[in-house]
């Protein structure tokens, strides 16, 4: 798919609709739009139904958390078009309290999808038919792929043998937790400088 | 004779079921025999894969795509190398993308013997995994050979692959690929035509080409539905565009089609191997040739300093990849198979998100199973392909 189908398809869709998306841009063969949050429904309706667009397949829905910002998590849509075979990123932005519309309705397979995120990041969807935990555990608490989450968890599981049963205990660690700062100068590798090659630049005579 | 009345009752299958090919945990409905909704609950083998990758240096996050989907490692690894390497905007040598076309091929042919032996084994047929297993062995032997591991390989690098392969594998794959149609004409000879087989299998879980799309199936699944769709074509990566390979499509959307699906792309993906090792150059590099990606050769390590250091530093920080996003897919055996990657500039990934078919596969067991009889619940179950390690990740 060549980057000018995508940018004009891009040109297309920020036109006709025009308040609820907010950006697009073509990255390395990738097209991306922003959407407000409320207007998910409309968009997806539309990017499905529209003959130039013609998303047929909603392929993965997931999110990223950003903990610093204010409002920390995007949800990212995937969607694949097989009738002009072009793929298309849809991104929108939410905090822990603010539902996102669900878009069961649109594409069934999304149950899950929605279903999934919200088990690991807690985004709440609004209107989802089935929005259980899917992935932990029975009583699971927390979010584990929050940025805030640890590794390691909070709990740990072992059968005790006098109470006949499996039970849940305060995670403890025979070996410390390892976190190696790998992120050391490394000269030449790339300019402009990389995160953690400040270290490079902030040396003093003293230091060397 | 009195109408008895049957009360409808919930049952579980599993988690430890020799037909969820894992550990799921189906709770069904029934009324009498009949499946009247039927509700996966998975996640019995989550190992948090995603958030682990988080805390790895992108070298590292290499072996746990063998993991997930344990019968077809290198596809996924495919999937994870083309995402880093869009993201670095690296450029395979040309030797190491049909390598890795090739073992993608291969890993194909191992992911589809898996399924439909087993299928089989499912509904009544115990030769056909007693045979398939031989062969699957003959084929993990070209995965030792060229990675040193039968199953979990980590074998596709990003920047190409780690090894060249070893004098004489060619000449063997290739002798291997002229004998390979005699054993799928043995196993046709055992199921296609099978009187039981087909009674099982006929009718049975019927997808429409429409339900496939909203419900997010891909692969074979989309595939058995009458939908002409395969990434190797539509959207190919590395050497796929130069290979000449048809794509099977079936047209009932049933049990059956899937298992005649399935048997036609192991022969095409033995047509691309053969296609592989004759045009594949016959030798030059295997990966990129930059020592900040791809580390450097034993016997340089020996003499020079600067590729002991470089070796040190890719094994310890390992690269950085630049501040960016990506979703890379594949034709993986079971379907989509993709990574979409968020980097944000250091040595570890942000952002690994794996998108995984079986996972889209497995919700549409409720709509598939609806109506039909308990035996028949499992029959479906074999023909999604469904493994584990990929949908709980």
């Amino acid at each position: 798919m060549a980057d000018r189908n995508l940018s004009e398809l891009g040109e297309t869709l920020l036109a006709r609709l025009d308040p609820d998306i907010s950006e697009f841009r073509v990255v390395g063969h990738e097209l991306t739009i922003d959407v407000r949050r409320g207007a998910i429904e409309r968009v997806l309706t539309f990017l499905r139904d529209d003959g130039g667009a013609a998303f047929e397949q909603l392929i993965d829905i997931t999110a990223v958390d950003h903990p610093e910002r204010e409002e920390r998590f995007d949800v990212v849509y995937h969607l694949l078009s097989l009738k002009q075979n072009h793929r298309i990123r849809v991104k929108l932005t939410t905090d822990e309290e603010a539902p996102v519309p669900s878009v069961a309705a649109i594409y069934p397979t999304a149950t899950w999808f929605e279903r999934e995120t919200w088990d690991m990041y807690g985004v709440f969807f609004a209107d989802n038919p089935d929005l259980r935990r899917i992935l932990t555990d029975y009583g699971f608490e927390g979010h584990p792929l929050r940025k805030d989450f640890p590794l390691t968890g909070y709990v740990e599981v072992r059968y005790d043998e006098d109470q006949k049963r499996v039970v849940y205990e305060p995670v403890k660690l025979n070996q410390d937790f390892r976190t190696f700062d790998f992120l050391s100068p490394w000269e030449g590798m790339t300019r402009p400088p990389l995160p953690g090659d400040e270290k490079a630049e902030g040396q003093t005579s003293e230091d060397r | 004779m009195a109408e008895t009345k049957i009360k409808p009752y919930t049952m579980n299958f599993g988690p430890q079921h020799p037909a969820a090919h894992g550990v799921l945990r189906l709770v069904l409905e029934l009324d009498g025999e009949v499946v009247e909704r039927a509700d996966p609950h998975i996640g019995l083998l989550h190992r948090g894969t995603e958030k682990l990758i988080e805390y790895k240096t992108y070298l590292q996050a290499v072996p746990y795509f063998d993991r997930l989907d344990y019968v077809s490692p290198m596809c996924q690894e495919h999937a994870y190398a083309l995402a880093v390497e869009r993201l670095l905007g690296l450029e395979v040598p040309e030797r190491g993308q049909y390598i890795r076309v090739l073992f993608s091929e291969i890993t194909r042919i191992l992911n589809h013997i898996l399924n439909l032996t087993t299928y089989a084994l499912d509904v009544g047929a115990i030769t056909p995994s007693l045979w398939g297993f031989e062969e699957r062995e003959l084929l993990m032997e070209f995965y030792e050979r060229v990675s040193g591991a039968r199953l979990h390989a980590a074998y596709f690098r990003p920047g190409g692959v780690h090894q060249d392969m070893p004098a004489g594998l060619a000449e063997d794959i290739w002798e291997h690929t002229e004998s390979f149609h005699k054993f799928v004409d043995d196993i046709e000879g055992l199921l296609t035509e099978n009187r039981i087989f087909k009674q099982r299998t006929v009718d049975i879980g019927i997808v429409s080409a429409e339900e496939a799309m909203a419900w997010g199936f891909t692969g074979p699944m989309l595939r058995a539905s009458n939908v002409a769709w395969d990434l190797r074509k539509a959207q190919p990566y590395d050497v796929y565009h130069r290979m000449d390979f048809d794509v099977p499509v079936g047209l009932t959307g049933d049990c059956y089609a899937r298992y005649l699906l399935r048997v036609e792309e192991m022969r095409q993906s033995n047509r691309i191997i053969r296609q592989c090792l004759e045009q594949m150059p016959k030798d030059g590099p295997i990966k990129v040739n930059d020592r900040k990606i791809a580390p450097p050769p034993r016997g340089e390590m020996k003499q020079s300093m600067e590729a002991l250091i470089h070796h040190f530093k890719l094994y310890t920080e390992g690269y950085h990849v630049p501040e960016g996003e990506t979703y890379a897919a594949v034709e993986a055996p079971k379907g989509e198979f993709g990574v979409y990657l968020v980097a944000d500039g250091t040595n570890r990934p942000y952002r690994c998100r794996i998108r995984a078919p079986g996972f889209a596969h497995l919700q549409g067991l409720d709509f598939m199973s609806r109506g039909h009889m308990l035996a028949d619940a499992v029959a479906i179950i074999g023909s999604m392909d469904i493994v584990f390690g990929e949908i709980d990740r």
